[in-house]
Parts: C-alpha cells; structure tokens; sequence
C-alpha cells in the first residue's frame, strides 16, 4: 500500500496535478520531514506557499537524492493574518532559508526559528516598516570588539551585498550577510509575463553568470508542463551549452582566486582561457553568455558540425593550457600557504545549512543533480561527481579544477553521441515552441546542476493552464550561510579570497 | 621563473587585442540591427507582437536598441526583413539615435554637439569610472570587468574602473536600477567630484529591460542627470563599451 502522505516525483522535470499532492496537519506534516530528513542524503529543494481562494497552501518540495526522487507534500492554513506555526528549522537547520522567507512574504511566524530575519526585502512584502536601513543585525557586547560595515557597493566590479562583520582585533567572530539589493521582482514578473519567449528572456536575466543553467531549469519546468518530447541531440545539446558555462565561470574564478592572493601569473593565463571559452559559446550563439540560446521546445542556434570542430578544438587547448597552470598553481608553497586551511566549512556545517553544488562537494557532501535527479542528457548516464573533503579555500579551487576536466569528458562524451544519433536518422532539433498550453492546476518542478549546484524551478498553473505562482531557487540561497560559517575565526583580510572561493549570486538570491 | 611557468607563459603568448578600433566578430555576433525597407506594415505588425520587450515600433518599423534584448526573435520571424549585424559599434549619446529606422544601414554615431565640452578637455587621456551595479545581472558586470583584462586591456587608454568614487570621474550604471539599490545609487553619485559623466551599460540600464515595468525598480535617478553615453546590449559587449567610451572622449 502506498504512503498517502506524499506523492513522488520519479522524472526531472515532473509535472503533478495539484490535487495529487496530499494535505496534511501540520504535526502530522512535521512528523513526516522529521522522519525524511533521518535518511541520508535528503534534503528540501522548495517549501513556498500558494495564495488559493480559500486557504494558505503550504508546499513542500523534499528531494531523496538515494532514491533519484523528489518527494512532495504540503499543509494548508487559514486565509487569516498571524498565522504560526512551530518552525521547522528549530530541528533542522537546512529550511532556515525557507522559513525566513515564508515569514517575509506572508508574515507566518514560526516558534522556536533562531534567525527570522529578512532574505531580501520583497517590493510587495506584507510588512513595510521592515526596511533594509534597519535590519537586525546581530551584535556582541565586549569592550574589545569591533564592527566592520562593507558595502552594498564593493571596490570591483561586482553586485551589491552587505557584510558586516564582528571582530577581535584581526579575527572574525561573526559575519551577517545583508541581501536584497538586487531584488527585480523577478518571480512576480513569470506571473505577469504572459509569452514563453518573454519567460524565457526573464530566465535567462535571474543570473547572468548562470544563463545556461537558469534557462535550462526554465525550458524543462515548460516542456513538462506542455508534455513536449525533446529530441535526443536537443538534450546533448543543452548539456554541452551547460558543461561550457560551467569551464568559463571555473576557469574565470580560478583566475579570480589567483587575483586575491596576488598571483598575477594565474590570474592572467585564466583570464585569457576563459575567453577562449566564453568566444566559443559566441561563435555558437552569438553571445557569450549564452543568451538566446536555450528555448523551450527547440533551438535557433543548431550545433552544426562546424561548430562542433571548433568546439572540441577549443577545448584541447583548453584543457591542456589549463591542466599546466593549475599544476604549476597547486604547487607553489605561496599559492598553498593562503589556501590550504582558510575558510574551512566542515561536513556537519555544510550538511546542517543544506548546501548545495560546489559548497557541499568541497565539504564532503556527495550532492550533485546530475547524479542524484538526472535531467536531459545526463538520465541514464550515472554521472559521478567530484568530491573533496577539506572544507577549505583549497577544496573549492582544487574541485574546480577537477570538475572542468570533467566536463570537457562530459562534452566529448555528449558529441559522440549526436554523431550516434545523426548516423541513426534521429529527428533534429526543431525551432523554439512558444504557443504551448500548460497541464491546467498542475505543479511542475525542473532542477538543475548549475555551476554553482543546484538550481530548481517550480511553476504552479492555474484552471486554465496559466502560470498562477513561479519560484525559482539559485544554489546561492543555501550556500550563502556557508561563506558566513567560512570566515568564522579567519582574519578579515583573507574575506575576499573566502568570498570569492565561493563566488555566489547576488541577483540569484534576490530574485 | 622555473621552466613550467616559461612554458605556460610561452603558451599564453600576446594576449592582447592590438586595435580595439577595428576588430571583426563572428557573423553570427548580434550587433546592429537592419530593416529592410520592403518591410511591409503586416509583417512589422507580426514582430512588433513577437518582441518580448516592447522594442519595435510600426509605421516606420524600428527597432530601439535601448530596450532590445538582442534575442533576434524577429530575424528569425522575418528572415530577409530584419538582419542583425556583427557591428558592435553601437554606442550612442542620445536615445534617438539607439532607434534603427528600417531602410536604415549606418554606424550608430556619437552627436558631438551632445558631448559636454569639459568631457573631451579633461578626460581625453585619462578616465576613471565607478562602476554601480544596481540590480544587475552580472553579465553586463562581467563583460565591464573584462573590457580591462589581458584581452581587451582598456587602461592602455588610461580608462580603468576605481573603487573609490572620489576617485572617480563618472559613474557605469548596470542593471535595471532596483528600488533597493536607489538610494546607495545616489550616494555613491554625490561622491563623484565633478565634473562628472553618467553611463548606462547595458539594456538593463538603458531601459529596464525585460525589468522594465517592475514595481521593485526605481528609476528615478535617471530623470535628474544628463546620461552621457548609453551603451546598448544583454550584455554590452567589451568593444561595444571600449569604443563608446573612447568616441566620447575623443580619442582619435
């Protein structure tokens, strides 16, 4: 008999009908997560709430990375103001993020949340008089202690966010990371947007960094939601454009992370491979981010067998310039002596804040989802992730250096494959689909292994098929409690090279 | 320097893009946009729906290239009729010229009457900016962060970004200006001694984009300062900006 507490997701994307999805009390509901979050490798990847015509619907999203599933439940609460409810996050830490902002958009209050504090200040939040000028920062009393303000513009060229940090002398005791600063009303705009092809401008403009990655959640959560069968070498294709955004941003904040230490040889030999990759995507799509070039249903920009030359050309030198430079960069004493033991995130950290993507692999959490919710090309291909265990600035380097070896495999690996495909007669790939008519009161939810980790969309429709409510989750939401962790106990001047070992969204938070 | 690194730097080679002024991008680059004058109103009608974000108007057909994300929806829609080119010179000192009329198959050009004459007296032969993400995405962030590196090496021009706006000679606004971001805006604005200039760089800053019309932006700043050049594109490629900056200064 099954569990009529749940229903499970076995496809990524997947698409349920809404009245599918049980309802349960709330303590019946706790019970259950309590009991899910007991296995090993489960964690919740969405737990927002639907505004219905009669009561809050409170959804929960739990992925089973063991089982390759996505496991969905929700409770329900009255339309009425003062809603609360016993927090979660009391027990497990990894909704934290969830619950703050439950409590931001709808006022619910959760008991026993240690830090219900704002996640960025939504234009249309319930509660006005919370205002970024009076965010309540935590403090220390001690007559020794310091506080150090930075932002929300920093010295670069980079988004705004604001630090502040407690200190002893040149020790961090505390940092509180203030966001929101980039907040677009981005998940409002799906609702209001009407056509695919704007949605699929909006998707591509959450993170600029990460347009492969978003698009791709984005076309997923449609196709599923139309029902719309993608052709072999469509799905290889997206994959290759992903594992290419991939190599550019880690070859990029390789480059990045010898510029905080002062490494100017490494910074400028991975500046310059970087743009080798970026001009590929260019030469493929005519942007070197990678805009326009996932849609729904179909591309405009085939992967012709030109470009696929260039592409594997590019790569080999790629790989191999790259492979010289980080073995002459991870083995200079200079270059170990800042990275090897700085802003250290242990495993029960990582694990505890639910990090996702490159934060948890570089902290000993076996947590990919092109392993453990194959999505496009990678379903029935068992991609084993790269996994490292120190914690430390070192880690998160050492696994981007080792996940772009990887991908450049996955990238051959995937043209090899069309060439099978092609050879065999298989349907090309046709143009972009923007007429489609969305599964009506459905929930379809799309995940992706971003660069970053894990990103994961979710659209609800409404009777008619249009999209009523849309979230969308960049990794950045876990993990920026994991830089927080990191510089606990670090001097202050090794925070940016702690930041930028991480290197999150800003705009991917604030939506 | 040990024989690795020898090797690597051998590899590395000259980085360097030697004339900024003049380089070609692939065809397939999505840069200044043609119409073609038999474009017939129907068919003008037929993209003007098409666009995501309200860049095409009818009666002539155009295309402003302040609000266009450079998806090329319309090219594909019309194929023959609308055709963009791989000119990046697209940068601009004044919105009208940012719309391309169909028939119209010019450089975009900067009006030198429009350029403030301390501009061109002062900053000629050194520029510092302050760069002021306000709600961007990061690709406008980081196409501005590469204008300066080993490849495009804009501070052979004596252009580079500072951290300080006291430092600084003008302000780069990327992203579509969010209500949250207004306010630091305008402070980091106040700091910049004048003289000072104000670019946009990128669609975003131009217009808001596929932001615009959101109720969490706030663009209030731009109705009280003169902006002197827009630099169009999602996002703005280097040389898009490198050669709008330098057609504003004056560089030959």
């Amino acid at each position: 008999m099954t569990d009529k507490r749940y229903i499970e997701l076995l496809s990524n994307p997947g698409t349920v009908k809404l009245a599918d999805i049980p309802v349960l009390e709330y303590p019946e509901f706790m019970d259950f997560i309590d009991l899910m979050m007991g296995e090993e490798g489960t964690h919740c990847v969405a737990y927002f709430v639907l505004e219905q015509e009669n009561a809050y619907r409170f959804i929960c999203c739990m992925a089973a990375d063991e089982n390759h599933a996505v496991v969905i439940l929700s409770h329900e609460q009255p339309l009425e103001p003062g809603i609360l409810l016993q927090s979660l996050t009391a027990k497990h830490f990894q909704f934290h993020a969830f619950e703050r902002e439950i409590h931001e958009n709808f006022k619910v209050d959760f008991a026993g949340h240690p830090w219900l504090k704002p996640v960025r200040y939504p234009f249309n939040r319930p509660d006005a008089e919370k205002v970024m000028d009076n965010y309540p920062f935590y403090t220390i009393e001690g007559e020794d202690l310091h506080e150090v303000g930075v932002g929300p513009i920093h010295a670069g060229i980079i988004e705004p966010g604001y630090f502040r940090f407690i200190c002893h002398g040149e020790k961090v005791l505390h940092l509180e990371i203030q966001l929101g600063y980039q907040h677009r009303g981005v998940e409002k705009l799906f609702t209001e947007k009407k056509e695919i092809l704007q949605q699929s401008v909006l998707a591509e403009s959450i993170a600029g960094d990460t347009v492969t990655g978003h698009s791709m959640a984005y076309a997923g959560l449609i196709e599923s939601l139309a029902g719309m069968e993608i052709p072999q070498n469509l799905s290889r294709e997206r994959v290759i454009a992903l594992e290419l955004e991939r190599i550019a941003v880690h070859i990029g904040d390789t480059a990045a992370l010898c510029t905080d230490i002062a490494y100017q040889f490494g910074q400028v030999v991975n500046e310059a491979l970087r743009t080798i990759v970026i001009n590929t995507t260019q030469l493929w799509c005519g942007n070197r981010f990678g805009k326009g070039l996932i849609r729904p249903g179909g591309t405009n920009y085939p992967l012709t067998e030109e470009i696929i030359a260039v592409v594997l050309k590019n790569l080999e030198e790629v790989e191999e310039r790259y492979l010289q430079v980080t073995g002459s960069l991870f083995s200079l004493p200079s270059v170990l002596g800042r990275f090897e033991g700085t802003g250290k995130v242990t495993t029960m950290q990582a694990s505890l804040i639910g990090a996702v993507g490159m934060a948890a692999k570089s902290s000993g959490m076996y947590r990919d989802i092109r392993w453990s919710h194959p999505f496009s090309a990678y379903v029935g291909h068992m991609y084993e992730p790269v996994m490292l265990h120190k914690g430390d600035v070192w880690s998160r380097a050492m696994l981007r250096k080792m996940e772009v070896e990887k991908s450049v495999a996955v990238i051959r690996e995937m043209v090899k494959e069309i060439g099978n495909i092609q050879n065999s007669g298989f349907k090309q790939a046709g143009r972009p689909v923007y007429d489609s008519e969305f599964a009506p009161s459905s929930l379809a939810i799309s995940m992706v292994e971003g660069w970053r980790g894990e990103i994961c969309h979710v659209a609800v429709t409404g009777d008619s098929g249009e999209i009523v409510h849309y979230k969308a989750k960049d990794p950045s939401f876990h993990n920026w409690m994991a830089l927080a962790l990191a510089v606990r106990n670090q001097e202050i001047s090794d925070f940016p090279l702690c930041n930028k070992s991480f290197n999150l969204s800003y705009c991917g938070n604030d939506l | 320097m040990p024989f690795k690194e020898i090797n690597i730097f051998r590899r590395h080679g000259r980085q360097y893009v030697p004339d900024l002024r003049g380089v070609e991008l692939p065809a397939i680059f999505r840069g200044r946009p043609v119409i073609s004058r038999d474009i017939t109103p129907l068919e003008a009608e037929m993209v003007q729906k098409l666009c995501p974000v309200d860049a095409i108007a009818t009666s002539p057909c155009s295309i402003n290239l302040g609000k266009c994300v450079f998806c090329r929806e319309c090219e594909f829609a019309l194929p023959g009729k609308i055709r963009f080119t791989n000119d990046y010179k697209i940068a601009a000192n004044s919105r009208e010229e940012l719309v391309i009329k169909a028939g119209a198959d010019q450089p975009l050009r900067l009006d030198p009457d429009r350029v403030r004459g301390e501009i061109r007296s002062l900053f000629k032969h050194a520029l510092k900016l302050r760069q002021v993400s306000a709600g961007g995405d990061n690709s406008a962030e980081m196409e501005l962060n590469a204008a300066g590196n080993v490849n495009f090496d804009m501070g052979r021009f004596g252009i580079e970004f500072v951290a300080s706006p006291r430092h600084a000679d003008g302000v780069v606004i990327t992203g579509p200006i969010s209500g949250s971001m207004a306010d630091a805006l305008q402070i980091c604005y106040d700091a910049i001694p004048t003289p000072k200039i104000v670019i946009l760089a990128g669609t975003d800053a131009l217009s808001g984009g596929i932001f615009a019309g959101s109720q969490a932006l706030d663009r209030n700043f731009l109705s009280k300062y003169h902006v002197d050049l827009f630099v169009p594109g999602n996002p703005p490629h280097p040389l898009t900006f490198i050669n709008g900056v330098l057609d504003l200064i004056g560089h030959k």
